[in-house]
């Protein structure tokens, strides 16, 4: 795991909405949610691998637009019944700006 | 221990099937909002008293039909006394008493007794060995009576009388059924539908007595047979007698509350005592009482939205249908089929198949029906019957069903009983029965909705319900998959499309949020369905004051490009009525190289495709593109796509009008305009129809003399041509009724409802009166249509690719290189 990384600030990335960031290991979605959380997960959703960040956020979820598996974003498990999960990335918020601190799974997911 | 102190008091009296789903309903509205005590007179959790047909006949357990298990109401601190009854309600002290006297004060007080089985009042009723049939006890002793004893009388051949003698059978017995009249079920079913039910229920050993009218039950200590009016007489060692349910009141009436044929409530489910509610077959709303559970379940819902303070709700009433819990026989019916002259029939009768169908029909729509041997369509008519779809332009097809008239997902089946377990149900999403049935049982399911959300079955396109509505109620052997009377938004709200669509005018509504808040949305954000369904209706509603909410666009509306299934997007340029020139072609060309794009295809709307385009490339793709004159497709929106045209008068030999020009008319009117689904035109110069312009949403074919217009067609999951609207003699005749049309839907659809099912659901005379007839009306419609194109007619590609609107969409955050 990398320590924090500085990736943005907060107001670039659209409430209910997400921002991805590049990395070698693959995308990574940056969710902001109405209340001003972030979270971060590899833009990949578990069923047919659909980009997670261009979805629509609802609460603490995102619905993947390929084919409408909902995602929680804070665990990154599909909510029931459909089954799977994707990885998470430890995310955060310091006046204004975006942390990310990149868990190497992302390069083998 | 505060809250336990602040919360108020909910008091139940009958652990039954409508009692608990308001509890339940009202645990998911409010779950911290009451302490709640159950009352039952029985000694179990909730079971599903519907099943108690398939209990008898040895096909289920106890086990299997328990819904709400004791642990249940544990875990939801719901304090059960089962085995205790409630024998008075003082009201003056809000008090309930038990019937060994223990008070129990309550702030609001839940009635739901349901209904005792009639006994009629004949001499003998008292013999051990006569009962009713309607709980776990009654059947644990007609299965003890037929292991003691051989001979069965059953008063009563409607549905429970029915249910009861076919357990019997099943258990053994030599089964007589005794009925007053001469037509079995005669309340759900016509003579003919009953003649055919009494014939096979006959091959099976089942015996009649009927007219007949039972006059004494004989015995000394135990009954030994019934007489009858002609004076003969049965042995019997068991009579259930089964003619129907009396509404279980006393309780309230002795405290005083209103009863007439039940306890009386209004719409919002309350007795005359406001803190005093009623739900179930101990109810009376509007007149009617209700013995089937789709309409009890309605009442919870509208109980437990009250209870939980979200008073919006209220109840309009239910209509029913029903089906007989037998295995092996096929009987559906529903709404009212009694002859009248203000009624028109259609009967489909085909002796050798066991099939007969009778349609019932009172101004252009469904009224009843009745279905014996091949129900597989029954969920289809009742779906119609409950919407008041207009039918009259697939009348002559009706009675064949909805799968030949291209609705159903699968036709020349006739049972779902009868198709093998890999036999594929949803097609979308390739469920077979098999897993369906797996589902149900193992997981168990009760509604569509729960195997949807399991199977994802029926979660596409919908065209397998009925199918899926009949695997749940052959597994079930109940009918609880009734689909609700009103169609909710989506799970996030109770309410219906229409319904919002009325709250936003109504309330002055403008935004997503405060919509979610006038209409209690159960959710945080909405999801992925109601967000985008809201967004347009705001949009649609309030043109120019709107500001259009990106976050709730689907994907593809919001950057303007389709999603493709490896995260790349596709790019269509719009091609006024599929016409272009050598330097557009050029352009596009020099785009495809430009930017690698790997793909370049023709589209079946008359333009061209550009596949394979990555996301951060858009912008720049359409910066050529426009420099080349080029505008957005909107090949992506559920708005205006394509005009489709043939070549028409300039060209054709056939050509009878300038169908091209009139097309490309028709499309830089209109593009840009966002509907409830995407909307399709074709204009054809002669009844050639070179455009196909008949399966389209909008269709024109060019004549002599002028210009008929169609609409209403549909070539995509479900293939249908259109209907004739109208026909008129010039081209700017043809651009105002068009528009006015698409007004109209994009006033009234429901959002992802197509033109055609639009038009099923209101009729097509009603949309002709007012786009046709009601000229003052097509004008008004058509300048509505008009002022809001001045605030849609922008080029979404130009905004972005120049304009930098949006910018942050198409460009990553950060890009990190990870050592
Ligand atoms: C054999 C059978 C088959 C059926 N098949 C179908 C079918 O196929 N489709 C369909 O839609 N419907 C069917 N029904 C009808 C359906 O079961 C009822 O409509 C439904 O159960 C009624 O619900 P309820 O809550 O109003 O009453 P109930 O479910 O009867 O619940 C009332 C409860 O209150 C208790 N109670 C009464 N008074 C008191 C008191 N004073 N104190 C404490 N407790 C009390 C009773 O013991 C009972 O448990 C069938 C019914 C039967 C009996
Ligand atoms: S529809 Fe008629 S006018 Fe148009 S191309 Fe075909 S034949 Fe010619
Ligand atoms: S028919 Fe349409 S949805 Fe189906 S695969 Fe082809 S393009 Fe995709
Ligand atoms: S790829 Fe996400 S739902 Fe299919």
């Amino acid at each position: 795991m990398t320590g924090w990384i500085e990736i943005g600030a907060l107001d670039d990335i659209p409430r209910l909405g997400s921002r991805v960031v590049r990395t070698p290991g693959g995308n990574i979605a940056v969710f902001r949610t109405e209340s001003d959380e972030v979270f971060a997960l590899d833009d990949r959703c578990p069923h047919k691998g659909g980009p997670l960040s261009q979805g629509i956020v609802h609460n603490k979820r995102v619905t993947c637009p390929l084919h409408n598996f909902v995602i929680e974003l804070a665990s990154g498990q599909a909510v029931a019944p459909d089954e799977g999960c994707t990885h998470t990335h430890p995310a955060k918020v310091e006046n204004g700006i975006v942390w990310l601190s990149v868990r190497q799974a992302a390069a083998v997911s | 221990m505060l809250d336990k102190v602040t919360k108020q008091k909910l008091v139940v009296i009958g652990n039954g099937m409508a009692g608990i789903r308001t509890v339940e309903a009202l645990l998911e509205r409010a779950p911290d909002l009451y302490d709640i005590t159950v009352f039952g007179s029985e000694p179990y959790g909730n079971y599903n008293r519907i099943l108690l047909s398939p209990v008898l006949a040895g096909e289920k357990t106890v086990d299997d039909i328990m819904l709400n298990t004791v642990d249940w109401y544990e875990d939801n601190n719901i304090a059960l006394r089962k085995g205790e009854t409630i024998s008075m309600i003082d009201r003056r002290t809000c008090e309930v008493v038990t019937d060994a006297g223990d008070r129990v004060p309550y702030d609001r007080l839940l009635i739901a007794t349901g209904s005792n089985p009639i006994m009629l009042p004949l001499p003998g009723k008292e013999l051990p060995g006569v009962i009713g049939f309607r709980d776990i006890y009654d059947v644990d002793r007609m299965i003890k009576a037929s292991t003691d004893y051989r001979n069965a009388v059953v008063i009563g051949g409607g549905l429970l009388g029915l249910e009861a003698a076919n357990g019997l059978m099943k258990r053994g017995m030599n089964v007589t059924v005794v009925h007053l009249l001469d037509t079995l079920m005669e309340r759900q079913l016509d003579p003919v539908a009953g003649g055919l039910l009494r014939k096979s229920l006959e091959e099976r050993g089942m015996v009649f007595k009927m007219p007949a009218q039972t006059q004494a039950i004989l015995g000394e200590d135990r009954v030994t047979g019934a007489r009858f009016g002609d004076g003969t007489e049965l042995a019997a060692d068991l009579v259930v007698m089964a003619v129907g349910i009396r509404p279980n009141f006393e309780l309230a009436k002795k405290a005083g509350l209103h009863c007439e044929r039940g306890v009386v409530v209004s719409d919002t489910m309350q007795t005359y005592d406001g803190r005093i509610y009623a739900v179930g077959e101990c109810v009376q709303h509007r007149r009617q009482t209700y013995g089937l559970v789709a309409p009890l379940f309605d009442q919870a819902k509208v109980c437990a939205n009250h209870l939980a303070m979200k008073g919006f709700a209220t109840y309009d009433g239910s209509v029913t249908s029903t089906k007989l819990k037998v295995t092996g026989i096929d009987l559906f019916s529903a709404g009212d089929f009694a002859p009248g002259p203000d009624k028109e029939e259609i009967v489909l009768q085909d002796a050798n198949r066991g099939v007969y169908k009778r349609i019932i029909l009172k101004d252009k729509k469904i009224v009843g029906a009745v279905l014996y041997g091949d129900t597989i369509d029954g969920p289809w008519y009742f779906q119609h019957l409950r919407d008041g779809t207009d039918v009259s332009h697939m009348r002559e097809r009706l009675v064949f069903g909805a799968a030949n008239l291209g609705e159903g997902g699968v036709s020349g089946q006739n049972s779902v009983a009868a198709m093998s377990d890999e036999t594929e149900i949803c097609g979308c999403n390739g469920v077979c029965k098999g897993a369906i049935v797996k589902a149900i049982s193992e997981k168990k399911l009760f509604t569509l909705d729960d195997v949807r959300a399991h199977t994802k079955a029926s979660s596409s396109c919908g065209s397998c319900t009925g199918l899926v509505e009949q695997v749940l109620a052959f597994t079930l052997g109940g009918d609880y998959s009734a689909a609700p009377k009103v169609k909710p938004l989506c799970k996030c709200t109770d309410h219906s499309h229409d319904d919002v669509r009325r709250v936003i005018i109504e309330q002055q509504l403008k935004t997503i949020p405060a919509v979610m808040r006038f209409m209690e949305w159960k959710t945080l954000n909405g999801c992925h369905s109601c967000r985008p369904a809201l967004n347009y209706y705001l949009l649609a509603t309030w043109p120019g004051e709107y500001r259009d909410d990106q976050q709730s666009r689907f994907i593809n509306e919001r950057v303007h490009a389709n999603i493709q299934k490896d995260g790349t997007y596709s790019v269509v340029p719009r091609m006024w009525g599929g016409v272009t020139t050598p330097s557009e072609l050029r352009a596009i060309a020099d785009v495809a190289e430009k930017f690698n794009i790997p793909t370049v295809k023709v589209t079946g709307g008359q333009r061209i495709d550009l596949l394979g385009v990555k996301k951060e490339d858009l912008p720049a793709v359409w910066a050529d593109l426009n420099d080349a004159g080029m505008v957005s497709g909107h090949a992506y929106a559920k708005g205006l796509r394509t005009v489709k045209t043939c070549v028409g008068s300039e060209w054709c030999r056939f050509g009878t009008q300038d169908s091209t020009g009139l097309g490309v008319k028709l499309e830089k009117f209109m593009w840009g305009s966002w509907t409830p689904a995407k909307v399709k035109l074709g204009v054809s110069g002669c009844p050639r129809n070179c455009a196909e312009a008949t399966c389209k949403d909008v269709g024109v074919v060019c004549v002599d003399s002028g210009y008929e217009i169609h609409f209403a067609g549909a070539a995509g999951l479900h293939i249908k041509g259109t209907e004739f609207l109208t026909k008129v003699e010039t081209e700017d005749e043809t651009l105002e009724v068009i528009v006015a049309l698409t007004q109209l839907y994009r006033e009234e659809g429901w959002y992802l409802e197509r033109m055609y099912k639009w038009c099923d659901r209101v009729g097509l005379e009603q949309i002709r009166k007012r786009v046709v007839d009601d000229v003052a009306n097509r004008k008004a419609l058509f300048g509505r249509f008009a002022h809001s194109q001045q605030f849609a007619q922008t080029d979404p590609w130009a905004e972005r690719a120049s304009r930098g609107v949006d910018r942050n969409e198409f460009a990553p955050l950060a890009e990190l290189e990870l050592a």
